[in-house]
């Protein structure tokens, strides 16, 4: 075999496998997108012209950031309020709760995304940078849905205490007599149960948790927090896609997340009082209305309470409320009415059912709907 | 093909007049020059911040850090998980390789060896989201039936330990997703290592009566080794590195030793899920982590260097 000829023929790809390696070594490292923010907004400065306050047409750039739980809910929110005001641009900046929170207390952004309320600490902050009270808005609520698969069993009904024992590993086949004493008409199989949970940080794992330790304290005796404590059994998947794929990639799996991401999954109905639950919209929203206000926060903050473990009828204890997070006042008019306008919009009845359309949210209660507007209407500008 | 490289300036025969520098060159050099400090910079710069933001992590009591035990007990099964993916997917992808880049350098028709260079060379250009969503939703129920026999029957062995996972989203499979992300990389340069084989060693040794297996085995990978080293290395360092895919496929999950059952961690897919949700002393410390891993990954460079280096008779490869 004549290798030179070899050689000649092979130079191009040769020199176009190195090209290609060196594009590879460039390009082939995306992956720190998930931390960083490339197009974080630059402030919440507007670069609006019109400095009338309150006037019709408005324009600029109003910047946010926060929690990725509302990040569809938002942009169906920016959708249909840039549809209202076309020179108006809102950018969200889905970078998760924690990260929304700082921007906004070091007043890198107009308003964040939350799916805790600022604690103490963040709200003397959010104070200084705004120069007034900032306030928290439960305009996101988003049940939580378990979701199993289990060919043959529909209608699964899990009560607070077996579902706890399911997720701490107690409970480890389909047809222990906990699920059967739940289910008396279900004909359960013998499959090992696999538990999937969030391997990231996340608001819904939070919840979830939250909602385990008040409903059954006895069975869930673990540290409440974002992260899924590491010393339980099971599986677990990257953000709310990885569950999902988890839970649809093997039979005997059960999951929690977002209720409008499970698709066709089947879904557990939950035991509140004596009675069992399915998820949907108005029952979040029923549960919302349950609970009482966070005691010691501000006048206008809204803070809800979620009581877990509540019996009221027809409501379902695991939901995610989401804030938006403002100040009560802007020195800047055209952020201000940004604001006020985007803000108000987010609370009408259109903008929550656009939210209900898009992120399967529950729409919040007119009455909550009312104090919300009021809180929003009591902005300061200028 | 890359024998173009100049000769140094110092082996330049002494009577040969000294070119008049014109404008062109003194550009050229200074450029090149100005390239060459940058990269310096760009790394210091990385790793000062890399201390600098890991240093509370260091001064932080330890019962504040991740698990409450300290930043070393936090980030060894990290550490653990990184290597141990990574080996998984060298083990896999160096012997495919080296057959793959042997058989384009010296067994297939000219023609196939075009297409099939190409085609690897396409692998390496696949955005890592799209392996870790193949790898969960394809490989990993495909692979799993493998991984139950393997815990069933070789479950004796620490690292096949049962249960095995339901979901097959395990350590092996994430080293196999990992096989198949570094594959394009040993490959195209070994296969340009095995191309630069002296044609009269590869002659020399047909002709002494050797099958073209002995040949291979006598003459080309000899002269590749450390060509073939280096690209091992660079696949390691791509594997190490690896976080999208990784924190896709993989259950992740506290340290242990099973490969087959759900668990482990690897530094860069531990980063890209905590750090969005992350604050406070929690983002000092996973930035130590990846300091950490800045480490692995440089010494594992410059043991590359070094092997490739201490053989550089051989030219070329280096």
């Amino acid at each position: 075999m004549n290798l030179s000829i070899v050689r000649r023929t092979l130079a191009p790809v040769a020199v176009a496998s190195a090209a290609a390696l060196v594009l590879a070594a460039c390009g082939s490292d995306p992956d720190t997108s998930n931390s960083s923010n490339e197009d974080t907004p630059d402030g919440g400065n507007s670069e609006g012209t019109d400095g009338d306050a309150g006037g019709e047409s408005l324009s600029g750039t109003l910047n946010g950031a926060g929690a990725s739980s509302q990040e569809s809910a938002v942009q169906a929110w920016i959708a249909g309020f840039q549809g209202q005001h076309p020179d108006v641009t809102v950018n969200y900046a889905p970078e998760g709760s924690g990260a929304g929170r700082e921007q906004f207390t070091s007043g890198a952004v107009a308003f964040a995304g939350s799916d805790a309320a600022l604690d103490e600490e963040e709200l003397a902050a959010a104070e200084t940078a705004c120069g007034a009270p900032a306030v928290d808005l439960p305009l996101f609520i988003d049940p939580i849905a378990v979701a199993y698969n289990l060919p043959g069993v529909d209608n699964l009904q899990l009560g607070p205490v077996t579902l706890a024992n399911i997720f701490n590993g107690t409970i480890t086949t389909w047809n222990d007599p906990a699920i059967a004493a739940d289910n008396p008409d279900a004909t359960l199989p013998d499959t090992a149960i696999t538990p999937v949970h969030r391997s990231d940080e996340s608001g819904t794992t939070e919840n979830f948790v939250e909602y385990l330790a008040a409903a059954a304290p006895e069975a869930w005796t673990y540290e409440v927090s974002g992260e899924w404590p590491s010393e339980l059994p099971g599986e677990a998947g990257a953000q709310t896609p990885g569950v999902i794929a988890a839970v649809q990639a093997a039979e005997g799996t059960i999951g929690y997340a977002s209720a409008a991401a499970v698709g066709d999954l089947q879904t557990a109905a939950i035991g509140v009082g004596s009675e069992f639950v399915e998820y949907s919209a108005e029952a979040a929203a029923v549960v919302v209305d349950a609970s009482p206000r966070a005691e010691g926060r501000a006048e206008n903050d809204i803070v809800i309470e979620l009581a877990r473990d509540t019996t009221e009828s027809g409501a379902y204890p695991i939901v995610l409320i989401s804030y938006t997070i403002v100040c009560t006042a802007y020195s800047d008019p055209a952020v201000g009415d940004l604001v006020k306008a985007y803000v108000g919009y987010v609370a009408s009845d259109e903008g929550q059912q656009a939210a209900a359309a898009a992120a399967g949210s529950a729409p919040i209660s007119p009455e909550l709907q009312s104090e919300v507007q009021a809180v929003v209407e009591s902005i300061e500008v200028g | 093909m890359t024998t173009t490289a100049k000769p140094p300036p110092a082996e330049r025969p002494a009577t040969t007049p000294r070119a008049k520098a014109r404008p062109g060159d003194r550009i050229f050099s200074r450029s090149a020059q100005v390239a060459g400090i940058l990269i310096l910079v760009i790394l210091a710069g990385v790793a000062a911040f890399l201390v600098r933001e890991a240093l509370p992590t260091f001064t932080a009591d330890s019962s504040e850090i991740d698990g409450g035990e300290g930043f070393f007990s936090y980030v060894w099964p990290l550490v653990f998980g990184t290597l141990a993916a990574a080996v998984i997917a060298l083990i896999v992808a160096t012997p495919l390789a080296l057959g793959i880049a042997l058989f384009i350098s010296h067994y297939a028709p000219r023609r196939l060896a075009q297409g099939l260079g190409y085609i690897v060379d396409l692998l390496a250009a696949i955005p890592s989201v799209v392996f870790g969503l193949w790898g969960i939703q394809w490989l990993a129920p495909q692979v799993q039936p493998a991984w139950s026999w393997l815990a069933d029957n070789l479950g004796f062995i620490p690292i096949f330990t049962g249960p095995a996972s339901a979901t097959g989203r395990t350590m092996m499979t994430a080293g196999l997703v990992l096989a198949v992300m570094i594959l394009p990389i040993i490959t195209a340069i070994a296969r340009e290592v095995f191309l630069q084989t002296p044609t009269l060693h590869e002659e020399a040794a047909l002709a002494l009566g050797a099958t073209r297996w002995e040949m291979i085995r006598m003459a080309v990978i000899p002269f590749g080794r450390p060509g073939i080293i280096s690209g091992i290395m660079l696949g390691l360092g791509r594997a190490l590195g690896e976080t999208m895919a990784v924190a896709m496929v993989l259950s992740t999950g506290g340290f242990t030793w099973s490969m087959v059952t759900a668990g482990n961690n690897t530094i860069a897919a531990e980063i890209a899920l905590d750090f969005p949700e992350s604050s406070g002393l929690k983002t000092n410390t996973l930035i130590a982590a990846g300091l950490v891993l800045f480490a692995i990954t440089l010494a594992v460079n410059m043991f590359a260097r070094w092997i490739v280096s201490r053989r550089s008779e051989f030219s070329g490869a280096n």
